[in-house]
């Protein structure tokens, strides 16, 4: 692991050999590769082992409320056009507490990025089913297997309006941080779903799961085609891992606010109250 | 029943008819012009949870004195849609005037032993095209009976109506309206106008009044979920928003909108979310997360009626506990109830800055009555406000959490990508610099720290508004909108040893709140709900409540004239 301005040095409280070290250092080196300040990138999260991750990097921390990490990062990247924002979290966090945040986040287009670390199990809570995890695996809580069916990610961000939709695996760091690269440079709301193992609570979806049950895609492959895609979220065994879909034509969030409509980037922190509008008002 | 205005300086116009009717054009065009004409107005509105349909109704008080309150009396009478209300139909006197159509009305009003006076406006508004003219020749009667140029509302007319086609034929219809209602007054006014008719004031209600005070502290960054009657404010913004160069956003539900403006406003955004009791109860924990992160937001707490959806459209008074106590864990917060209109434009303000001086949550609490009615107020002065608190520029070792400097209260407040400093935030109990701790002795000093604002908060806490006697035997208290009816109805009785003490901040009390509620006088509470809320928390606070109670929470504010009632057979003044 190369050495980057956003290197912690502090005591990390994964478990040894968890996926989250890998995508950390993924998400390092992309935030490196970019040459991107610390000062302007801000990494927010909600609550959950992935949810740490934003302690663990030198650059502005948040670290919100469960589920939660995407109207904060909004909030945070509407009122600094200028920052970089990245909300991360794992598949507890995003798809189930944050659910809801999730399908609409996507629809509002922030120019934000979203990184799952998608373990497929609670790690936190001490290995309960997630939102992800698949038909039959045993838990302490689903002590007789799981019943629900897991969430397709992929397939629901596309169909809510994703501009940009790729799947990674904390196997392959350097082929991860190429897509985390691309998905910050990505203009809108991108996803980043990553498979990571859960090295003490998920003894299906393990180390040895995830190089026998993956394949990557071509990276010169066209991803602008929306079915296409949609077939592609949906091929299990091997799962499809890269850039599924991509689409630059789209306005941001914040784009679409009244305050930049006329080009002008100056954060609201630094805005003073429209006091002749207001008179204007009180005509 | 008593009035405070003769009939030669008075009269109350109500208007009754289903949803979707277009009634609401008349009555904010009668406002308009009568507002215009130099009449002092005051209008109120009580609608039902229906889109078409129903009977809703305005009541507009037209007076040569300033009128801000709620009354029962109803002068005239346009009851155009049948099966009127109680609250209608109970107020009805001899001397109430009914207009309408007999066709649609007669049955109903003979019923109640009453006659009607027969506009045909079907009939009068078929002829001129549409149905939809009876409202403009309703707007055009009342401008007749009050003897106005039959062109008085020809520039509102052409505002409302951008076609020529459309605008020429609605001020045919006014002209109708207008010739019946001279005709009627025989060309003599209800109500002569008052003599000074260049005043310098303007018709507020108090969703503008919310909104453009929290525009004038600077609100650049507001959220909604949409919800009765929590929508108002954001309706403004969002029809504004150029104007008032602010980021506008209808959420996914009330939880996003906490979280979204708890982001902006850590970025720097000055951020404000509204909602009514049901929407605020989902943002408790984003209220939390403000709360540990010392995160200044404000949240807009527009009442009404519940349990869950209660009544959906309709005042009450019953969620000052639950903003007291939303949020789980222990922080100081502030809570404001602005009065009346005027109050409602200071207190949003007020709001803004004490959020932001203090780094804590300013919630807001109005109700549906007080953001539905307005009335003529002196123009309020964007920059008679305190201005926004910009954040500090970082250095290097900034730390978000640092504990203040002996006399202070906060850290100075950064933002991230204003400085070379890195701006923290986290939801854990943190350490200075915003990282997870499990520390003890730092978990009790960052406890402390963030309760110790509860003394800059109660030495700045608005203090009451006291009206009456220097020295008085009883002090009649209310807090937000009760209080321009209280106030009515103690000027009605002419209460001589009684004072009305008013708060527009409930909570932390004013140090002057507190000597009143210390002193030995008789303390008679009036309060929008059922179980004396405020006189309870203030007990809980002090040690002292209400010696009675006067509580109303059938959905509906009080009038002026049951107020004089309640409060007579209480302290026997008309004896």
């Amino acid at each position: 692991m190369i050495k980057t301005a956003f290197d912690y040095t502090g005591e990390i409280s994964w478990c040894p050999g968890c996926g989250d070290y890998k995508i950390l250092d993924s998400l390092k080196m992309a935030l490196s590769e970019l040459g991107l300040d610390p000062a302007e990138v801000v990494v927010a999260s909600g609550i959950g082992q992935a949810a740490k991750m934003p302690h663990y990097l030198k650059c502005h921390c948040v670290n919100g409320l469960h589920g939660r990490s995407l109207p904060l990062a909004a909030g945070i990247k509407a009122s600094n056009r200028s920052l970089t924002v990245i909300a991360v979290g794992g598949d507890g966090d995003m798809y189930g507490e944050g659910g809801n945040h999730f399908m609409h986040a996507i629809r509002r287009n922030p120019d934000i990025t979203n990184i799952v670390c998608n373990n497929m199990i609670y790690g936190l809570t001490k290995g309960q089913g997630s939102p992800t995890t698949s038909i039959g695996m045993k838990t302490s809580t689903q002590p007789f297997g799981v019943t629900s069916k897991p969430l397709n990610p992929l397939l629901l961000a596309l169909s809510c309006g994703a501009t940009f939709v790729a799947r990674a695996s904390a196997a392959d760091a350097e082929k991860t941080k190429d897509i985390i690269v691309k998905a910050i440079k990505h203009k809108g709301y991108a996803l980043v779903d990553i498979f990571q193992p859960c090295v003490s609570f998920n003894k299906v979806n393990t180390w040895q799961w995830l190089s026998k049950s993956t394949k990557w895609l071509d990276e010169d492959r066209d991803a602008s085609d929306k079915l296409e895609a949609m077939r592609l979220s949906m091929e299990t065994d091997p799962y499809p891992l890269g850039i599924i879909y991509r689409s630059e034509t789209e306005k941001t969030f914040e784009e679409n606010q009244a305050p930049y409509e006329a080009g002008d980037d100056t954060p609201l922190y630094a805005r003073t109250p429209a006091l002749e509008n207001i008179r204007k008002l009180l005509a | 029943m008593d009035r405070i205005h003769s009939p030669q300086s008075e009269v109350t116009i109500s208007f009754c008819a289903a949803a979707g009717l277009g009634l609401q054009t008349a009555e904010d065009l009668a406002r308009q012009m009568l507002s215009k004409a130099g009449y002092y107005v005051f209008s109120a509105r009580e609608y039902m949870s229906r889109v078409r349909g129903g009977n809703n109704s305005t009541q507009i008080r037209v007076s040569t004195k300033p009128v801000r309150a709620y009354v029962d009396r109803i002068d005239w009478l346009f009851a155009l849609s049948p099966e009127l209300h109680p609250n209608i139909t109970e107020n009805i006197t001899e001397d109430t005037k009914i207009l309408g159509d007999a066709s649609a009305m007669e049955k109903e009003i003979s019923s109640l032993g009453r006659k009607m006076i027969d506009l045909d406006l079907a009939k009068r508004a078929s002829d001129l095209g549409s149905p939809k003219f009876s409202s403009m020749i309703v707007a055009g009667f009342i401008a007749g009976i009050f003897t106005l140029g039959e062109d008085s509302a020809d520039q509102l007319i052409e505002k409302r109506f951008k076609d020529e086609d459309l605008s020429a034929k609605n001020k045919t219809a006014f002209r109708v309206g207008h010739k019946l209602g001279k005709e009627y007054v025989a060309g003599k006014p209800v109500v002569e106008v008052p003599v000074q008719s260049d005043r310098e004031e303007i018709f507020l209600d108090g969703n503008s009044a919310v909104a453009l005070g929290a525009a004038s502290a600077g609100c650049n960054y507001i959220t909604a979920y949409p919800m009765s009657p929590g929508t108002g404010v954001f309706s403004y913004f969002a029809k504004n928003a150029k104007l008032l160069g602010s980021v506008v956003e209808q959420v996914e539900d009330e939880i996003s909108a906490i979280n979204m403006v708890v982001g902006a406003a850590y970025a720097g955004a000055r951020s404000m979310t509204t909602t009514s009791g049901g929407g605020f109860v989902l943002m408790c924990e984003g209220l939390s997360l403000a709360g540990i992160t010392e995160t200044p937001v404000v949240v807009h707490l527009a009442q009404r009626p519940g349990p869950a959806t209660g009544l959906a459209t309709r005042t009450e008074q019953a969620d000052l506990e639950l903003a007291l106590y939303a949020g789980h864990g222990e922080f100081p917060r502030a809570l404001y109830a602005p009065v009346n209109v005027e109050s409602a434009f200071r207190m949003a303000a007020r709001a803004f800055n004490t959020a932001h001086k203090y780094q804590v949550q300013s919630i807001i609490l109005t109700d549906q009555y007080l953001l539905d009615s307005g009335y003529d107020i002196k123009r309020p002065d964007p920059s008679s406000v305190p201005g926004p608190i910009h954040p500090i520029k970082t250095g290097k070792d900034y730390k978000r959490y640092a504990f203040p400097k002996k006399g202070e209260y906060v850290s100075p407040f950064g933002v991230p990508g204003y400085g070379e400093g890195f701006v923290s935030f986290d939801s854990h109990e943190h350490t200075e610099d915003a990282h997870i701790t499990e520390d003890r002795s730092l978990r009790k000093a960052m406890v402390e720290k963030r309760l110790k604002k509860l003394e800059a908060l109660t030495a700045e806490a608005v203090p009451p508004i006291v009206i009456g006697p220097e020295k008085y035997d009883t002090a009649v208290i209310c807090w937000g909108s009760v209080f321009e009816p209280v106030k009515e109805a103690m000027e009605m009785l002419g209460c001589k040893d009684a004072a009305l003490i008013a708060c527009e901040q409930v909570y932390p009390l004013s140090e002057e709140f507190r000597k009143i509620i210390s002193s030995p006088c008789r303390k008679i509470f009036v309060e929008g709900n059922a179980t004396g809320q405020f006189s309870r928390v203030v007990r809980s606070l002090t040690g002292t409540g209400a010696d009675e109670t006067i509580l109303k929470y059938n959905g509906f504010q009080f009038t002026v004239e049951e107020l004089a009632g309640e409060l007579d057979k209480l302290l026997n003044v008309r004896s």
